[in-house]
């Protein structure tokens, strides 16, 4: 990378393109670009909107255009699995790649986080919520 | 070759890309893979993102960054003049954090230690925290 493609990525940086959805009863959030501190801020606030709002409680994080996550990521990611749990919420994940697996396994999320192949079977498999019985 | 530059810039959220992208820039001279490039902004966030919530408590104020390259070996230094840490090791331990409502989760150190070859804290109540990080480049 030279100097003016890294000030490239950087003005590109500096706003996230994230974009949320729902889908049957489940959020996705489309984390698109750079997930830091400075991005983690609004895109907390707009998926708690949606939770609240729509009373959704199964949340898909995809991952397929996440260039760079740190520990931010990891407490968006925990911040949103403590507001849905009770509520028999799942956490899925889907599109990752190394860089994001790495500080999922680092943290220990991936516990926490179900895995899914694609969009579609993880809607298919979250919408029932958390059956355990 | 050796190398070394030092960068001071405002403790505001949207420096800390900033602040990844030049050390990626500054390290590409070692030829490094992408999986260390990724460790290092991955590092560099951390202490970044520290200094800013932590160290200054989101008020604002300057961070200054020292990037030098000796032999293979490549040394990261994030200082602030914030309010300082009480308890280093406490700080340290996976999963602590004192902003949990901020969705904080305490994972920060944890990274630095797994992404680099070592990780120094040094810190004043009042005076600020020093945070010093090596790695060695292209070991493959």
């Amino acid at each position: 990378m030279d100097m003016t493609e890294a000030i490239a990525n950087d003005e590109r940086n500096m706003k996230s393109d994230t974009t949320m959805e729902v889908i049957e009863n489940v959020l996705i959030i489309h984390i698109s670009g750079e997930l830091d501190h400075h991005n983690s801020v609004d895109i907390r606030q707009k998926a708690d909107e949606i939770i609240c709002n729509k009373g959704i409680v199964n949340i898909l994080f995809d991952f397929e255009g996440t260039e760079f996550m740190d520990s931010s990521g990891i407490g968006v990611i925990m911040g949103r699995y403590k507001k849905v749990k009770n509520f028999g919420g799942i956490i899925g994940s889907v599109n990752t790649r190394k860089n994001v697996e790495k500080i999922l396994f680092f943290s220990g999320l991936n516990k926490i986080v179900r895995h899914y192949d694609s969009i579609e079977s993880a809607v298919g498999e979250m919408k029932g919520g958390n059956q355990i019985g | 070759m050796d190398n070394r530059i030092y960068v001071e810039f405002d403790s505001i959220s949207s420096n800390e890309a900033l602040a990844r992208v030049i050390v990626a820039a500054f390290l590409t001279r070692l030829d490094p893979t992408l999986d260390e490039i990724e460790e290092v902004k991955t590092a560099v966030s951390e202490a970044v993102t520290n200094a800013i919530i932590h160290g200054y408590e989101n008020a604002g104020g300057t961070i200054f960054m020292e990037c030098d390259i000796h032999n293979d070996e490549f040394t990261v230094t994030i200082r602030d003049e914030g309010v300082g840490i009480e308890d280093i090791k406490k700080a340290k331990e996976p999963l602590y954090t004192t902003k949990a409502e901020e969705d904080r989760s305490g994972m920060g150190f944890s990274f630095m230690e797994i992404f680099m070859d070592s990780l120094l804290v040094e810190s004043e109540v009042s005076k600020g925290t020093k945070i010093t990080m090596k790695k060695k480049i292209g070991g493959r």
